[in-house]
C-alpha cells in the first residue's frame, strides 16, 4: 500500500505545501492507473477529478468535428491535468487519453471543493498554485499559437 | 621645424605628381569645399571661408590670400579609401562551372593635401575597422599603405566643430608625412612645416625650406590656439558608453525621431561610417555577373531586413542605433570613440539635429538612468 | 580582395571558391539538404568547427549564410540543411547533382565543446535550429565517454517538419542520450509530445552546476529556453545561444550583422548568454 501523502509531497505541484493542508488533501486522493490508449475522460463529461501525473504521457484532444480529433497538448510526469473541477459547471473541455501506461494521483473534485470552502486559507493556497499552472499553460499555448517555426 | 612659402607649396605638389601620386586636395565645387584632383595651388580654395551651423553651410569669398581658412566640407577622405562603389570581382558561367575573375582593378597611389587633424583621426579609426583583428580588407590596405598625407592644422573652427572635446585636434600630432600650419598676416604668408615620417622628410628635403624662427613657430602655435579657443561646441564624453547603453527606452529617441528624416545624410558625410552593402548584378542572359560593394546606411529601411521581416523599422530605433554605435559600441568594438568631432553630421543634417546637444539632453533629462 | 592577416588561409575570404553539389534532397516540404564537394578532383579537405557557417553563393543572385550541419571529422564533403525562404535559398533549392555554386567560409565562433569535457550537456533546439547543433552532437557522440549526461530537447512545428527523423531514432537506440521531441501541433496519429519544447524539461533532472547548455532556434523560443534553464539553476555563463542577423560580408566589414557591440558574423553566431543578456530583451536593437 503506497504512502499517498508521501507521493503527493514529492509531486512538484505540492512542493512546500503546508503539512496540514497536505494531510487534508490526501483524504481526497487515490492512486490510479490507466492502460495504453485508455480514455481517461471525455469532452463534456462531469469534471470530477484532477490528476497529478506520476509517469506516462496523456494526450489532450478536442473534437474537431469535420476535422477529426485535434490533439492540442501532451502532459507528462510532474505535470497536472485538469482544473475544470474548480470552475462551474465542472465539465471537461477536452478528452484525455493515455498514450502510454499512466500512473497518477487522482484528487476528487467535490471533496477538494468542500475542503476549500471550509478552509478558505487552504483554498487560496490551492488557487494560487492553479493560477500558476494556468499562467504557464496560457503562455505555452500562446507560443504554440505564434507558430514560431513556420515558414515565413 | 621649417617654413615653406607659396612657391614651395606649389613645388611640393609638383614633386608628388612627378613621383606618380594622384594628388587630391580641397577645391570649391557645387557651393562647398570638396576633395578632388588638383594640379597646382591655384586649384585650392584661396580666400574662401566657410560658415557652418546646424543644418547650415555657406562658403564666402574674401580678399584674403589664405589657402586653408575653411575647415571641412561634406566629403571626407573615405571617398578614396572606402569608395562609394567598388567592384569586388566578376564571374561567368562555363557549362556547369562558375569561373571567377578576381583580378584587381588598378588602385591609384594617392597624396592627400589638406588633411585636418579630425580627418587624420578618422583615417586611424577606419584603419581599425578594415583591419579588425580577424580579417584585413586588402583594397583599403593597398591604398592606405601607399598614401602620402600632407595635413593642415586648422587656424579657426567653424560653428559645428568639436574636435577639442573629442581630443582629435585641432593640431595633428602624428600619422602624417608632412604637416603644415598656415600663417598669414598683412606682411607675410608662409607655412610652418613639420615632418612626420621618413618619406615626409625625403620629400621635404627636395624643397627650399628655411629653419623656422622662434617668432614663426609662435605664430603657428597661436594660429592653432585660435582654433582651439574658439570651439563653439563640446561633446561631454564622461561615462557616455553607460549613458547610451542604459537608456534604450528613453523618451528622447521618440523626440528626435519626430524631427529626423532618416535621410542618411549624417552617415554619408561622417568620415568614419563604414557600413556597406553587397550587390550581385547579372547580365540579361544570366551568364556574366559582378559583385559590387557600395555604401549603405543604418538609417535605410532595408538595412535591417531579415528573413521574414524587418527588426528595426521605427525611426527612433534607427537613430538610436546610429548614435549608440558611434559613441558607445564603437568603443567596445575598436577601442576608441567612432566620432572625431568634425561636426559634419550637424552641418549636413537637413533638420539640424546636433549630437552634442542630444547627448546633453539625455544627461540632463529626469528620465535618464545613470549607472 | 581581403586577406586573413594570420596567413593561415590562402583563399581570399571575399572571393568564393567553387564547389559542386554531390547530393541534394528534401528533408521536409520547405527544408532541403545539400552535400557539397570541392570542384577540383584533388581531394581537398573541408575544415570547420561545429557551429560555424558558410556563405553559399547562387550564381548571379547572391549569398546566404547557412550553418554547416555535417560531421566535422568527415572532411571530404559538407552538408548544409537549408530552409527555402528567400531569393537565394530558392535558387539553391533548384540546383542538381553536378551543379556548381560558390562558397566562402567557414566563418564565426563555434559551440564550446573542448572545455565542456566532463560536463553534462543539455541541448535545446527548435525548428531548423537542430541543423547547426548536429555537428556538435556528432562530436559529442563520437567522444561520448568524455562527456557526462547528454540531453537533447527538440521542438518542431508538426511531425512532418521534424528534421533527420531516422538519425534521431538511431541516436536514441545506439547511444547514451536522453532525447525528447515535441511538436506544436499534430493529429492523433502522432504518439509523441505536443507542446512547447521547454515543457520537455520536466523529463530530466538538470544538475545545474555541472551542465553546459546549447540552445538554437527562433529567438523567442531561445528566450523561453534560457529562462527555463535559469529557473533550473543554471548560470548564464554556461548557456550558449546561436544568433542570426543579416549577413552580407561575413567578415565584420559591412556592419549589417551588428548586435549591440557584437558582430554576429565574427564574434558569433555562438555566444555565451552572459555576453548578450543585457541586450537580449531590447526591442529593435
Amino acid at each position: 500500500m503506497e504512502d499517498l501523502s508521501g507521493i503527493l509531497r514529492n509531486h512538484p505541484f505540492m512542493k512546500d505545501l503546508d503539512e496540514n493542508y497536505l494531510k487534508q488533501i490526501t483524504g481526497c486522493a487515490s492512486n490510479v492507473l490507466y492502460h495504453e490508449d485508455e480514455v481517461m475522460f471525455k469532452e463534456g463529461d462531469k469534471a470530477e477529478k484532477f490528476y497529478l501525473i506520476r509517469s506516462g504521457k496523456v494526450a489532450l484532444e478536442i473534437n474537431g468535428r469535420d476535422k477529426g480529433n485535434l490533439r492540442i497538448l501532451t502532459i507528462g510526469p510532474g505535470q497536472i491535468l485538469g482544473w475544470s473541477w474548480i470552475v462551474s459547471p465542472y465539465k471537461w473541455h477536452f478528452e484525455a487519453h493515455a498514450l502510454e501506461e499512466v500512473r497518477a494521483i487522482a484528487l476528487d473534485g467535490e471533496c477538494l471543493r468542500n475542503k476549500c470552502e471550509d478552509d478558505p486559507k487552504m483554498g487560496y493556497e490551492m488557487l494560487k498554485r492553479f493560477a500558476h499552472i494556468l499562467e504557464q499553460r496560457l503562455q505555452s499555448t500562446r507560443m504554440q499559437l505564434l507558430d514560431v517555426y513556420k515558414r515565413v | 621645424m621649417k617654413t615653406l612659402d607659396r612657391i614651395n607649396l606649389e613645388k611640393l605638389i609638383g614633386i608628388l605628381k612627378q613621383d606618380g601620386y594622384n594628388v587630391i586636395g580641397p577645391v570649391v565645387k557645387d557651393g562647398a569645399v570638396l576633395y578632388d584632383e588638383i594640379d597646382s595651388i591655384k586649384d585650392l580654395p584661396e580666400g574662401w571661408v566657410d560658415e557652418q551651423e546646424a543644418g547650415y553651410y555657406r562658403l564666402n569669398k574674401t580678399n584674403d590670400k589664405s589657402l586653408f581658412s575653411y575647415v571641412v566640407g561634406p566629403q571626407s577622405w573615405k571617398k578614396f579609401l572606402f569608395p562609394q562603389r567598388l567592384k569586388l570581382w566578376k564571374a561567368k558561367r562555363e557549362g556547369k562551372s562558375i569561373v571567377i575573375d578576381d583580378t584587381k582593378d588598378y588602385a591609384p597611389k594617392y597624396a592627400f593635401i589638406g588633411v585636418r587633424s579630425c580627418e587624420l583621426n578618422s583615417i586611424f579609426i577606419q584603419d581599425k575597422v578594415f583591419n579588425n583583428g580577424t580579417f584585413a580588407d586588402s583594397y583599403y590596405n593597398n591604398i592606405r599603405d601607399r598614401i602620402f598625407i600632407v595635413s593642415v592644422n586648422c587656424n579657426r573652427s567653424a560653428g559645428t566643430c568639436f574636435c577639442v572635446s573629442m581630443k582629435t585636434g585641432p593640431k595633428a600630432k602624428s600619422g602624417f608625412d608632412i604637416s603644415l600650419t598656415e600663417v598669414i598676416n598683412n606682411d607675410e604668408h608662409y607655412f610652418v612645416m613639420e615632418e612626420g615620417s621618413e618619406k615626409g622628410s625625403e620629400i621635404a628635403a627636395m624643397l627650399e625650406a628655411n629653419e623656422a624662427s622662434e617668432e614663426q613657430v609662435k605664430a603657428a602655435y597661436d594660429a592653432v590656439k585660435n582654433a582651439e579657443l574658439h570651439m563653439q561646441r563640446t561633446m561631454n564624453n564622461a561615462g557616455i558608453k553607460k549613458l547610451l547603453y542604459h537608456n534604450h527606452d528613453h523618451p528622447i529617441w521618440a523626440q528626435i525621431a519626430s524631427r529626423c528624416l532618416t535621410c542618411a545624410n549624417c552617415t554619408m558625410v561622417c568620415p568614419t561610417c563604414f557600413c556597406s552593402n553587397i550587390e550581385d548584378v547579372t547580365d540579361l542572359k544570366g551568364e556574366n555577373t559582378e559583385r559590387w560593394r557600395r555604401w549603405d546606411s543604418c538609417f535605410s529601411l532595408d538595412y535591417s531586413k531579415v528573413t521574414g521581416g524587418n527588426f528595426r523599422t521605427s525611426g527612433k530605433a534607427r537613430y538610436r542605433q546610429w548614435i549608440t554605435h558611434k559613441l558607445a559600441s564603437w568603443e567596445d568594438q575598436f577601442g576608441t570613440s567612432g566620432c572625431v568631432g568634425c561636426g559634419r553630421c550637424i552641418t549636413w543634417c537637413p533638420v539640424g539635429i546636433d549630437i552634442t546637444e542630444e547627448i546633453e539632453n539625455i544627461r540632463n533629462s529626469p528620465n535618464t538612468i545613470h549607472k | 580582395m581581403t586577406e586573413n592577416k594570420s596567413g593561415l588561409r590562402k583563399v581570399d575570404p571575399m572571393i568564393p571558391e567553387t564547389v559542386k553539389v554531390k547530393k541534394i534532397f528534401w528533408e521536409t516540404e520547405d527544408v532541403f539538404t545539400m552535400e557539397l564537394v570541392h570542384e577540383s578532383e584533388e581531394k581537398r579537405e573541408f575544415n570547420f568547427k561545429p557551429g560555424q557557417f558558410n556563405m553559399l553563393y547562387a550564381f548571379g543572385v547572391g549569398e546566404s549564410a547557412i550553418s554547416i550541419s555535417s560531421d566535422s571529422s568527415k572532411k571530404g564533403s559538407l552538408l548544409h540543411t537549408i530552409h527555402k525562404v528567400g531569393y537565394v535559398t530558392n535558387e539553391l533549392s533548384k540546383l542538381k547533382r553536378g551543379d556548381t555554386l560558390g562558397l566562402r567560409g567557414p566563418f564565426g565562433s563555434s559551440w564550446p565543446l573542448e572545455d565542456a569535457k566532463g560536463k553534462d550537456i543539455c541541448i535545446i533546439v527548435g525548428g531548423i535550429g537542430l541543423a547547426p547543433l548536429r555537428p556538435a552532437i556528432y562530436h559529442i557522440l563520437k567522444h561520448r565517454k568524455q562527456y557526462g549526461k547528454l540531453t537533447l530537447y527538440y521542438g518542431a512545428r508538426t511531425p512532418r517538419d521534424i528534421l533527420y527523423p531516422v538519425e534521431l531514432e538511431n541516436w536514441k537506440k545506439k547511444y547514451d542520450i536522453q532525447l525528447e521531441v515535441t511538436v506544436d501541433r499534430a493529429d492523433s496519429t502522432w504518439r509523441g509530445h505536443i507542446g512547447v519544447v521547454t515543457a520537455l524539461m520536466n523529463y530530466v533532472k538538470l544538475v545545474p552546476e555541472k551542465t553546459r547548455a546549447m540552445v538554437c532556434g527562433p529567438e523567442i523560443m531561445m528566450k523561453y529556453a534560457v529562462d527555463e534553464l535559469i529557473k533550473h539553476g543554471m548560470s548564464e555563463k554556461e548557456i550558449y545561444v546561436s544568433l542570426e542577423r543579416n549577413m552580407k560580408c561575413a567578415l565584420g566589414f559591412c556592419g549589417h550583422c551588428q548586435y549591440g557591440p557584437s558582430f554576429v558574423c565574427k564574434d558569433g553566431p555562438v555566444f555565451s548568454f552572459s555576453k548578450v543578456t543585457d541586450i537580449f530583451e531590447i526591442k529593435e536593437l
